[in-house]
């Protein structure tokens, strides 16, 4: 019996503007309960909303990302319902007139593409927050979330399985945070998935779905959905239904749990709000929106690719993060010869492998990008070798300085000063005879020894391409 | 499209207003004599009208994204009927 | 005495030094102490705000900075947030809410230099046109003690037309302001929507609402919309343009004005004694130089309909913040969410909200939207478009404000239908978002009667400059009923 999975992912991501969509208290993160919650926010009574200008660019960002129509008339509608972490007993949002209309996000799994549609993208206003047990009995409600400006984006159910679902989230993660438009913390909830999940027959109608909420990881997303569709197929293949609910994921025991199941499916009472004007969006701010788009991820792979002469695995990892890739050019253009292979392999080896080691984001790298580029740049202009500059690279990570001050301190510049070496090669050579003889017998692997030697002796900073040239030609 | 008892529950349930026992069918007679007034728009022919929801043809002002207000958790607060450690208070929600 | 100046002299006085605005404030907390028990025109009387007010007041004009209503005392409609002072919308649910702002009505009048005497009785959530649905009791109409004064802005109205304030602000959002203004025999008027801040006012429903000075004279009101309507960038309906100056026009002649008459305005259901005042009202305007010209509003029926479904609408989603969780009345005891929202709305709630919250929710609800809500804002456009047409051939229309007189407290508390059905002449305004306007035109057995005047959007000073001539010929609104004088 085959079974056909359907899932449709519903993304909120808050958007990074300085105050609420409403009102001008700010939303930055973690401050003291209801210490960002102003009269406005708390839908206190004469109170009214004045729509934050930076919320339309940003959606606009979004509908051009995603090839999409664009809302040139927006209007705000009130969902009604009653809820504490709800001050105004409606969420205000955009139904029939979004900011975002039908586009697409392309997805890569397996080494296929797949073209996932996206029905659209709306501006509305987040929740506050309820914390249980604040008082025994009691829940404590904070709403300096309340207000704070989100981006609804709905995926069509093109999805069939947990991994295209979770390879669609993390595409969209990477555009928003790319774009600038969200700042992607899924630990401090700036990016939600939640996911519609469904299974059918082939050929039958789409099957109840549930809906699983509140899995801030992309890996737990793919348990859950995972975990989620076999329980599907399994409740059906025994007999049971479906039931239409939204599930908890417990990464711990890697299940989903029904919440409390609402009685009936809520009747919204949606109308548009009085409070609030349609929104009118006119060509020159759309081109001024294209005009000042970062490039896109996937643009920038193929330029790195195409261009640049990058592999795609290193293309990858560059483009891993906005900042990342920001990294990267900033360091190229410090550089001399636009040499993106040799910044490429700094930042992918080096440099990645020291943040990895410390457990830190390239945002809060101890090297920056014009540390590292005036280390590639004395590797460029042979001041050191390429083993040298590994030398200065962990002094730099310390602290210690620039890659001049280092070199400076140390004394590391590169001997390239053919007398010198010359010197050092013949006593290496004299003091090795008999591997001399060896070589000159025919074991060229000796080269590397005597190599070696000179190296050792010089402390490293013998320019080894030098050193072998001079050594062939005393050899021969 | 009158209203009895089931609609006068379930309309209770949206607005969250109770409604006693004693007093529904009072309050769907009442409920049913605005309804009449809302028959007579049945009648009227709207073809080709667009719902009005503003007097006048303007669109939404944007707003500048600065912060304007502060904290005021105090005097906002000085109103509430049951906080706790900044934060309003409810009966617990399980969730 | 000070009472039955005019506003003119009393500001000329105050400016001259003849008196003082601490004397002209006391002055009206004495009589309110006196005569509010019996009218209950009062929610609440701020003396320390007010006294406070007037001596600041006082400085002011002693260092020549100040204005034209600088040291006039004024009430503010109890639906206004008052910063410090209770604010209760005339319910339980909101009876213990200090509000800790002010709207912006308010804070324009304190800049204005308005001692605030106190905030006036009103209908529960502005709901009703009598003023009886009031937590604290109806407001007596003054010039009959078993009459109601009208609604919602009853209390307003009341204590202008006893001289228990000079100057007071209401709002109308079906006609709140101009029914009382011409049941209590005072000129009242409702701005074009978008003229003045909503910032502050508790809402109703909120593309009906709009704030508006309640005076004895056209000239009082047009200084006080002066003073009342600067742009508020807080309120996303505000309009921005600025305003002109609504006095500059009072005295032009009204010469080549026409004034448009529905046909459908003088039909069944019109007292007889009120056609004829309206009538002879709408003459003395001919004679002063207007050409009276017959209009029509076909859809004027469907009116009060598209009203009770709109209004109720957006007043049940307003009304949803009313929870007992940040604010205003909680229920003792909740024994869990549900409980705590139900019965804190329930017990804090008066009947007519309830009613009203209830049958909004209906309209909105799944299966009912179109045919009620959508359809009661196509009608909405008809109504509009009429007035619209018509002003194609007149430049203001007159009729009556209200079928009726006041009618007698407990008269239609039975029966909210036919309460509503008597606000057919001042709901289309609102409907329209034009202004609307009501002057004191005469008395039917002893209680007034208003003329209704509708302009254009932004005519404002045109309506105040019909009503200013009208009362240079007539004394109407000079009138006080004799207990009060």
């Amino acid at each position: 019996m085959s079974w056909e999975v359907v899932i449709g992912l519903e993304i909120h991501a808050q958007l990074t503007t300085k105050t609420k969509i409403f009102s001008g208290a700010s939303i930055a993160y973690g401050a003291a309960p209801n210490s960002q919650a102003c009269a406005v926010d708390l839908g206190m009574p004469g109170m009214l909303p004045v729509v934050n200008q930076a919320v339309i660019g940003k959606g606009l960002a979004l509908g051009l990302a995603l090839n999409a129509e664009l809302g040139r008339k927006q209007v705000f509608d009130r969902k009604n319902y009653f809820y504490p972490d709800l001050p105004k007993g409606y969420q205000t949002t955009q139904m029939d007139y979004p900011i975002v209309g039908k586009g697409y996000l392309d997805i890569e799994v397996d080494g296929d593409i797949k073209r996932i549609g996206v029905t659209r993208a709306h501006l509305e206003e987040d929740a506050g927050k309820s914390n249980h047990g604040v008082v025994p009995g009691q829940t404590g409600i904070d709403l300096n979330r309340a207000g704070t400006p989100l981006l609804e984006i709905v995926s069509e159910p093109d999805l069939s399985s947990a991994q295209e679902a979770v390879a669609y989230a993390r595409k969209m993660h990477e555009l928003v945070t790319f774009l600038g438009i969200c700042d992607g913390n899924m630990q401090e909830g700036s990016f939600r998935v939640d996911s519609n999940v469904s299974v059918r027959r082939p050929g039958e109608p789409l099957g109840t779905r549930a809906e699983l909420k509140n899995i801030n990881s992309f890996r737990f997303i793919e348990k859950a959905i995972e975990f989620e569709i076999e329980r599907q197929i399994e409740l059906i293949e025994s007999g049971g239904q479906v039931v239409q609910e939204t599930r908890l994921y417990d990464s711990e025991t890697n299940t989903t749990r029904s919440m409390r199941t609402k009685e009936e499916a809520n009747d919204y009472r949606y109308f548009p709000c009085p409070d609030l004007l349609p929104i009118s969006v006119t060509e020159e701010d759309i081109e001024a929106v294209r005009a000042s788009m970062p490039e896109l991820p996937d643009a920038k792979r193929k330029r790195y690719v195409s261009d640049l002469g990058l592999n795609e695995y290193d293309a990858g990892v560059l483009t891993s993060s906005r900042a990342m890739a920001e990294f990267f050019e900033s360091v190229l253009s410090h550089t001399q010869g636009n040499d993106a292979k040799l910044c490429a392999n700094w930042i992918t080896s080096d440099l990645a492998g020291a943040l990895n080691k410390a457990n830190l984001d390239i945002a809060d790298s101890p090297i920056s990008a014009e540390l590292l580029a005036g280390l590639i740049a004395r590797i460029q202009d042979d001041t050191i070798s390429g083993k040298i500059a590994k030398q200065v690279f962990d002094a730099m990570w310390k602290g210690e300085g620039s890659a001049d001050d280092i070199i400076a301190a140390k004394g590391l510049k590169q001997i390239t000063d053919t007398g010198a070496i010359e010197a050092m090669v013949e006593e290496v050579l004299a003091n090795n005879p008999s591997q001399v003889e060896a070589y000159k017998a025919g074991q060229e692997k000796m080269l590397g020894y005597f190599v070696g030697q000179v190296m050792k002796a010089s402390g490293g900073q013998a320019n080894p391409g030098q050193v072998n040239k001079i050594l062939k030609n005393k050899l021969s | 499209m009158s209203i009895g008892k089931s609609e006068v529950e379930y309309i209770s349930r949206l607005a969250m207003i109770d409604v006693a026992e004693s007093e529904v069918e009072q309050v769907s007679a009442k409920l049913n004599n605005v309804l009449d007034l809302f028959e007579q728009m049945q009648a009227v022919n709207t073809d080709g009208v667009e719902p009005m929801a503003h007097p006048h043809e303007v669109s939404q002002r944007l707003r500048k994204d600065e912060i304007t207000e502060g904290d005021q958790h105090e005097k906002l607060q000085s109103v509430a009927p049951s906080t706790a450690k900044d934060m309003y208070l409810v009966p617990q929600v399980i969730e | 005495m000070l009472h039955t100046l005019s506003v003119k002299q009393m500001s000329d006085q105050l400016h001259a030094g003849e008196i003082t605005s601490v004397e002209l404030t006391q002055h009206y907390l004495d009589r309110i102490s006196k005569y509010d028990p019996e009218l209950n025109a009062y929610v609440t009387v701020t003396p320390e705000l007010a006294l406070e007010m007037a001596r600041e007041a006082d400085e002011q004009l002693k260092a020549g900075t100040a204005g034209l209503l600088t040291g006039i005392p004024v009430a503010h409609k109890d639906i206004f947030c008052t910063d410090g002072v209770k604010t209760t919308c005339s319910s339980k649910m909101l009876d213990n809410f200090i509000a800790p702002y002010d709207a912006h009505v308010v804070s324009l009048l304190k800049k204005a230099g308005m001692p605030i005497l106190g905030k006036t009785n009103m209908d529960e959530f502005a709901m009703g046109s009598s003023s009886e649905s009031s937590y604290f009791g109806p407001t007596k109409n003054p010039w009959d003690l078993n009459a109601v004064p009208g609604g919602s802005s009853g209390g307003a109205a009341a204590v202008i037309a006893a001289n228990l304030a000079p100057m007071a602000t209401g709002t109308d959002t079906g006609g709140s302001i101009r029914q009382p203004a011409s049941f209590c025999g005072i000129t009242g008027i409702k701005p074009t929507y978008g003229t003045v801040s909503r910032f502050g006012i508790i809402a109703y429903a909120s593309s009906f609402d709009q704030a508006g000075p309640m005076t004895r004279s056209a000239e009082e009101s047009a200084w006080m919309l002066n003073a009342m309507s600067e742009f508020d960038q807080r309120d996303s309906t505000c309009l921005e343009h600025e305003r002109p100056d609504f006095s500059a026009d009072l005295e032009s002649s009204l010469e080549g004005l026409k004034v448009g008459v529905p046909e459908e305005y003088f039909g069944e259901g019109l007292d007889p004694e009120v056609e004829k005042i309206v009538k002879e009202a709408i003459a003395q305007i001919e004679k002063l130089g207007a050409t009276i010209v017959s209009v029509s509003l076909p859809n004027k029926d469907l009116a009060v309909p598209s009203y009770y479904v709109l209004a109720p609408a957006e007043a049940s989603s307003n009304l949803s913040r009313y929870d007992g969780v940040r604010f205003g009345y909680r229920c003792e005891n909740p024994s869990n969410l549900q409980d705590l929202y139900k019965r804190s709305r329930s017990e804090g709630f008066g009947a007519e909200v309830k009613r009203r919250i209830m049958v909004g929710a209906y309209a909105l609800s799944a299966g009912y939207y179109d045919a009620y809500y959508l359809k009661a804002q196509r009608l909405r456009r008809m109504v509009r478009d009429d007035f619209t047409k018509a002003f194609e051939q007149c430049d203001v229309i007159m009729g009556p404000v209200a079928p009726t007189p006041a009618f007698n407290i407990g008269e239609k508390t039975d029966d909210p239908t036919s309460m509503y059905l008597a606000d057919l002449y001042t709901i289309p305004v609102n409907l329209g978002g034009f202004p609307g306007m009501s002057v004191p035109a005469g008395f039917a057995a002893g209680r007034p009667v208003g003329l209704h005047m509708v302009g254009p959007y932004f005519s404002e000073a045109k309506l105040l400059n019909i009503g200013h001539q009208y009362q240079q010929v007539t004394d109407w609104h000079k009138q006080t009923p004799a207990h009060y004088q």
